[in-house]
C-alpha cells in the first residue's frame, strides 16, 4: 500500500536540493519570492524539449578559443591567479549532456565585476571582462581558463562578504534541465557566513557547489585546476 | 542515479556581463512574416520594477529553428521578445508521448533575478485563442480564473503584453518543472 500523505503535507514539501524562494537572510528574496508554491504542470511536452545550443552562438562577444579562455580576451593578461575550471555536465540518470552551452561570469581578482553597477572600490582590470562560454564535448566535458575571482563585500547585512565564486549557466538538452548556479572554492572561510549558499537546505547538496582542487589537471608552470561536475534535473522523456 | 542534482543559485545582479547577446531577444528577425512582439514588465511584491531580471522563452520548433529567446529587463523592468506565435499542438501534447489532450499555443518562460535563488517558470498563452485556451489541460488545471488569467498575454495594437508579477496581488502562476 502506498504511504498515506495528506495534501497539506504535499504542499509544504520542501525540495532539499534547491534553495527555497524565500530565504529572509538573503534580503533580496523578501520582495521577489513568490508567495504561492509552484503548481505541477498538467502537460509538459514543451518543457521536456529545448533549443539546440549551436543556434544560440551567432553574434557573441567572443568566439573560438578566447570564448573559453578568459585570460586571452584582451591585449594583455589579467592580474590574478590563473586557473582552469573544468568538469562534466550529466543528466539526472548520469548520462553526459553533449553539445550543451555552458556560460560563466565572475568578478576579477580584486573582487570587482566589469559591470557599471558594481560600485565596490576595487580596481577594474582592463584585461579582464570576466565572461566566457563553451559547448560540452561528447563526454559532457567543459573547460575554461580564467583567474581566481576575489571575494567582495555586498550590502546584504553588516560586513557581508560573498565567498569567491564563478557564476555558471547551463542550457541543458531540454527546458526543464536549465540551470543557473554558482561554483565555489574549497576551504573558503566565507562560505559558512554566506546566506545564498546556506539557503540550500541539504548540507550534501550545498557541498556539491564547492569545486575540488584537481592537481591532475593543473597546467604545469601555467595554471592551477578546479573540478566542478554538474548534474542537471528534469524528467526527460525516455527516447 | 548519479551523485545528486546540482542546486540552483541566484543569477545575481551582474549577469549582463555574460548572458545577453544582441540577437537574444529576436527569436526571429523582426521582418519575418508573422513575427510578433511580446513585451511586458517583471514586477516585485510592491509592484516595483525588477530592473535586473533575465527573461528566457522557449517554444517547440522544428529542428534547426531556434525557438529560444533571452532578454534582460531594463530600468523599468521591461523585456521584449520577437518571435512567431506557436501553433496549437495538433495531435495533443500534454505528455511527452504526445498522447494527451491538445494544448493551446503557448511559450514556456523562465525568469532569473537577483533575489530569486532559483528561476521561476511560467507559460505565455494568448488572449485571441479563447477556444483553444478553453480546452488546454494546463489552463484547466488552475481552478481560480483570476490566477489563470495571469498566464494569458493581452493583444495590443503592436503585439502582446505579458507582465510577470513575482509576488503579491495578481501574482503570476508559476510551475514546478
Amino acid at each position: 500500500m502506498p504511504e498515506h500523505r495528506q495534501p497539506s503535507q504535499m504542499v509544504g514539501l520542501v525540495d532539499a536540493v534547491d534553495p527555497p524562494y524565500l530565504a529572509p537572510a538573503y534580503r533580496s528574496t523578501v520582495l521577489r519570492a513568490p508567495s504561492r508554491p509552484p503548481l505541477p504542470l498538467a502537460g509538459d511536452a514543451t518543457e521536456q524539449a529545448g533549443p539546440e545550443a549551436r543556434l544560440l552562438l551567432a553574434g557573441r562577444a567572443h568566439s573560438g578559443e578566447a570564448a573559453a579562455d578568459l585570460t586571452r580576451q584582451h591585449a594583455g593578461p589579467p592580474l590574478g591567479e590563473r586557473i582552469a575550471v573544468h568538469g562534466r555536465v550529466l543528466d539526472a540518470s548520469g548520462r553526459p549532456v553533449a553539445g550543451t552551452l555552458v556560460e560563466i561570469w565572475q568578478a576579477n581578482a580584486g573582487g570587482r565585476y566589469a559591470h557599471a553597477l558594481d560600485q565596490h572600490p576595487a580596481p577594474l582590470d582592463p584585461n579582464f571582462s570576466g565572461a566566457g562560454w563553451c559547448l560540452t564535448d561528447d563526454a559532457g566535458a567543459y573547460r575554461f581558463v580564467t583567474i581566481k575571482p576575489g571575494a567582495y563585500p555586498w550590502k546584504n547585512h553588516d560586513n557581508a562578504w560573498r565567498p569567491a565564486h564563478v557564476h555558471v549557466s547551463v542550457l541543458g538538452r531540454s527546458f526543464d534541465q536549465r540551470l543557473v548556479t554558482q561554483m565555489y572554492f574549497p576551504g573558503d572561510p566565507l562560505l559558512e557566513y554566506d546566506p545564498i549558499w546556506n539557503a540550500i537546505p541539504d548540507r550534501a547538496a550545498r557541498a556539491r557547489l564547492v569545486s575540488s582542487f584537481d592537481l591532475s589537471r593543473t597546467v604545469p608552470d601555467w595554471a592551477l585546476a578546479f573540478r566542478f561536475d554538474i548534474t542537471l534535473g528534469g524528467q526527460e522523456a525516455t527516447p | 542515479m548519479s551523485a545528486g542534482r546540482t542546486p540552483a543559485q541566484t543569477i545575481g545582479p551582474f549577469f549582463a556581463v555574460a548572458l545577453p547577446w544582441p540577437d537574444g531577444p529576436r527569436v526571429v528577425a523582426e521582418e519575418t512574416p508573422g513575427a510578433i512582439r511580446i513585451e511586458g514588465r517583471v514586477l516585485d511584491g510592491i509592484a516595483g520594477p525588477v530592473p535586473d531580471a533575465l527573461v528566457e522563452t522557449w517554444q517547440r520548433t522544428p529542428r534547426g529553428i531556434r525557438g529560444f529567446g533571452r532578454c534582460p529587463t531594463d530600468a523599468d523592468g521591461r523585456w521584449t521578445i520577437v518571435t512567431l506565435k506557436p501553433e496549437a499542438s495538433p495531435r495533443g501534447g500534454a505528455d511527452s508521448a504526445g498522447c494527451g489532450p491538445p494544448e493551446a499555443p503557448h511559450i514556456a518562460v523562465s525568469v532569473f533575478a537577483r533575489g530569486l535563488l532559483k528561476r521561476v517558470v511560467t507559460r505565455i498563452y494568448f488572449d485571441d485563442e479563447a477556444a483553444a485556451n478553453a480546452g488546454d489541460p494546463v489552463l484547466a488545471s488552475i481552478a481560480d480564473p483570476a490566477a489563470r488569467r495571469t498566464l494569458i498575454a493581452e493583444r495590443m495594437p503592436d503585439g502582446y503584453r505579458f507582465d510577470i508579477r513575482l509576488q503579491g496581488g495578481g501574482e503570476t502562476v508559476f510551475f514546478d518543472v
